[in-house]
């Protein structure tokens, strides 16, 4: 599904990423851990084609295409999916209007029927429960004045109506009580599926309790230093990013 | 209210930006260029216009030689020779009034259905009346019928001078006098039609009122004058969209609205403009300079404004209420769009005279391109206006670096017991929205419209429901191309 290879970016002229190899097959979970400023943000920004984030080398194959080709819009559309750390407010527009404009924005790209704002509204509602999203949160102007757990659970029913192949979730458990991050985490599990893949960026250990990885792979200074199965995020909780990395503090 | 919920697809309105360029080819009866007292009398005599309405224009042409262009506004623009444009166009086709639709020409019904003007069966349902003004001649008149059994009386200007003199002889230039500005005398002088509306005691009109203005022949003014008296308790709801075809010239716009609101009516009056505006370079273009103004004469009474400035190269225009009644209100809702060299200076003028007299202000000013947008207001209390209230809110939203916003707020409170509060903002887009937008599979374009619109949400719902549709998808054109 997601296939990069010695990717190198930069940001500001300064290089983060420095040659990162990452392989996510269809029907697995990839955790990516690392301290602040090891490029967690700059990779989930890169793979959504942000402006300001140059691919100087390397490359990103999304179901065997150059992600780097394609605009932030159209790589949605193909299925590509990022719930971000920081959601953004945007003041007057309802919730539901956004939704149903970024649905149709993507069905319209893939060449598909738009669906009218009654069966929207069906399908939100239906996929909204599960993650205790109310009819007023929907009503009310995207993510403004909306709770920390709030724009979290709003992104993970984003990528539930969405059903994209490939979702990246930054720092989704960042803010979040516990409570919240259980809510996340059931919503993140229930789209698990052999057809998709799913990459957890995080710092801590804390929500791969809830969603527990294929793959764990540590990030350090713009590169994967060491990978392995679930039991590794439980050693770096415990030992820390210094002892298994082996660098020094 | 309005459902402003709908968000539609822009790229599907216009294969070009401004769909409404389009020049219908049509025989026209015109005056000769140049403006003098004789072109005053062709006018009216066009019009078989009795001779108090003659003289009533003399007196203003008269006056209007002794004015002298106002030059206070934020705009910049090359003189206007008033003496190499022509003052009058009709369809030739129309110089026997169409008794009903069948009668019309052809091809001025295509037109209208070009713009999109619902001038036929679709329109009984919609319950809409319009009162289509085709440059100088309204051309058909729908729905008069109906509205004649409430007692409604919705027509042009020029037949109501004949049919009914006596309301406009009482009313016409009683709000906005051919002495008040420079390019309202000029249209006292050489206004050639617009709309007149007439709502008994005690009448809710039951429909919306709608009238199409649209420019069509090359080097004419547009002088239109619209009256609207809403009499004791009456309620009435009139539209105005404004389009016009492209062309490389500047042309000269300068209509004259007067409402006058008596004890206990309500007016609302909602405009979406959009004339062309020229160009990416600036080139060509409607000037458009406005006297708008409303008289709260009676107490308890209301007068709302709603505008949608999309168009012109150059927009003057100030819908202002005068709060003369006690207890009377007056509402400002505006969205001023200016994208590449557009320059738009508007605003309101609020006077409190009577007690207790209300008035709210919501200003939307976006700025793209090069264009330059000023919001000018005025919110003045008269000493005896005890217990006058006024919010203004103005609202700046840039896009990109080479744009302009200025805001010229004048607050003249002569009354301790006056309550006067202004609140102003300024804004962009930001990288991030835009991000986010982007990234939920929404293009730039829709992204950009879909968070203008957010922005101008408020002033949006004000609008009946038919208009506020076309007002997004209006909004979103009018910036496409805007970022990046």
């Amino acid at each position: 599904m997601l296939e990069i290879r010695d990717l190198h970016v930069t940001v500001d002229g300064k290089e983060i990423l420095k040659g990162l190899n990452l392989s996510i097959p269809a029907g697995e979970v990839h955790a990516v851990m690392g301290p602040n400023g090891s490029g967690k943000s700059t990779l989930s920004y890169t793979l959504a084609g942000r402006e300001g984030y140059d691919i100087t080398s390397g490359s990103i194959l999304y179901k065997g295409e150059e992600l780097a080709a394609l605009t932030p819009d159209a790589r949605a559309a193909k299925g590509f999916f990022l719930a971000l750390q920081y959601p953004v407010e945007i003041p007057g527009v309802s919730t539901m209007v956004f939704l149903k404009t970024a649905l149709n924005a993507q069905r319209r790209a893939r060449g598909e029927d738009e669906v009218d704002a009654v069966k929207v509204l069906r399908l939100v509602r239906e996929k909204a429960k599960a993650l205790n999203i109310t009819e007023d949160m929907l009503r009310r102007p995207l993510n403004v004045g909306f709770s920390g757990g709030e724009k979290k659970r709003l992104e993970i029913l984003q990528m539930a109506l969405f059903e994209p192949s490939l979702a990246v979730l930054d720092e989704t458990d960042s803010g979040l009580d516990i409570d919240a991050l259980r809510l996340v985490a059931e919503g993140v599990n229930a789209m698990r599926s052999p057809a998709r893949a799913m990459l957890v960026i995080t710092h801590y250990q804390r929500l791969l309790d809830y969603i527990v990885p294929t793959r764990v792979h540590v990030l350090r200074a713009g590169q994967i230093v060491t990978s392995g199965g679930p039991e590794l995020a439980k050693e770096l909780e415990k030992k820390g990013y210094e002892t298994i990395t082996g660098a020094a503090a | 209210m309005a459902n402003t919920e709908t968000t539609e697809r822009v790229s599907d309105l216009s294969g070009e930006k401004y769909k409404y360029g389009f020049v219908t080819d049509i025989e026209m009866d015109r005056a000769p260029k140049g403006l003098s007292e004789d072109t005053v009398r062709f006018i009216s005599a066009k019009k078989t216009e009795p001779e108090w309405m003659l003289e009533w224009r003399l007196e203003a042409y008269q006056r209007w030689l002794e004015m002298r262009e106002p030059k206070w506004a934020r705009v910049h623009y090359p003189p206007i020779d008033y003496q190499n444009s022509s003052y009058y166009a009709a369809p030739k086709s129309q110089g026997e009034r169409p008794k009903n639709l069948e009668d019309i020409d052809p091809k001025l019904l295509e037109t209208y259905k070009k713009l999109g003007i619902p001038l036929s069966e679709q329109m009984m349902l919609a319950g809409v009346a319009v009162d289509a003004v085709f440059d100088s001649v309204s051309v058909a008149t729908t729905f008069k019928q109906k509205l004649t059994e409430a007692g409604v009386i919705f027509c042009p200007i020029s037949e109501a001078i004949r049919e009914h003199p006596e309301l406009v002889r009482k009313y016409l230039g009683s709000v906005v006098p051919t002495t008040d500005n420079f390019f309202a005398t000029l249209n006292s002088a050489v206004f050639s039609d617009g709309s007149f509306v007439y709502v008994p005691k005690g009448v809710r009109c039951p429909m919306e009122l709608s009238t199409y203005f649209r420019i069509n022949a090359s080097e004419t003014g547009q002088f239109e004058r619209t009256l609207i008296i809403a009499d004791e308790d009456s309620y009435v709801s009139y539209l105005e969209g404004c389009t016009a075809p492209k062309r490389d010239e500047n042309q000269l716009h300068a209509a004259v609205v007067e409402l006058i609101a008596l004890d206990g009516a309500e007016i609302k009056y909602s405009t979406v403009q959009n004339w062309y505006p020229g160009d990416e370079e600036g080139k060509g273009g409607i000037f458009n300079f406005v006297t708008k103004r409303g008289d709260c004469r009676g107490k308890n009474s209301k007068i709302s404004w709603t505008q949608v400035e999309t168009g012109s190269a150059i927009t003057w225009k100030y819908p202002s209420c005068i709060l003369r009644g006690d207890n009377s209100v007056g509402e400002f809702y505006s969205i001023a769009i200016a994208n590449n060299y557009q320059q738009a200076d508007t605003g309101t003028k609020m006077i409190h005279l009577g007690r207790n007299t209300r008035s709210r202000i919501v200003s939307k000013g976006i700025s793209a391109g090069h264009a330059e947008n000023t919001y000018r207001g005025l919110v003045s209390v008269h000493p005896r206006a005890e217990g006058a209230r006024n919010h203004t809110q103005c609202d700046s939203l840039l896009i990109g670096g080479e744009c302009g916003a200025h805001t010229v707020p004048y607050i003249e409170s002569r009354c301790p017991s006056a309550s006067v509060e202004h609140e102003a903002t300024t804004s962009k887009i930001s990288d991030e929205q835009l991000f986010y937008c982007l990234s939920r599979g929404i293009p730039q374009d829709e992204a950009v419209s879909l968070i203008v619109n957010g922005f101008c949400r408020e002033v949006l719902q004000q609008l009946p429901m038919e208009f506020a549709v076309e007002a997004q998808k209006l909004v979103g054109i009018s910036l496409e191309g805007s970022v990046g």
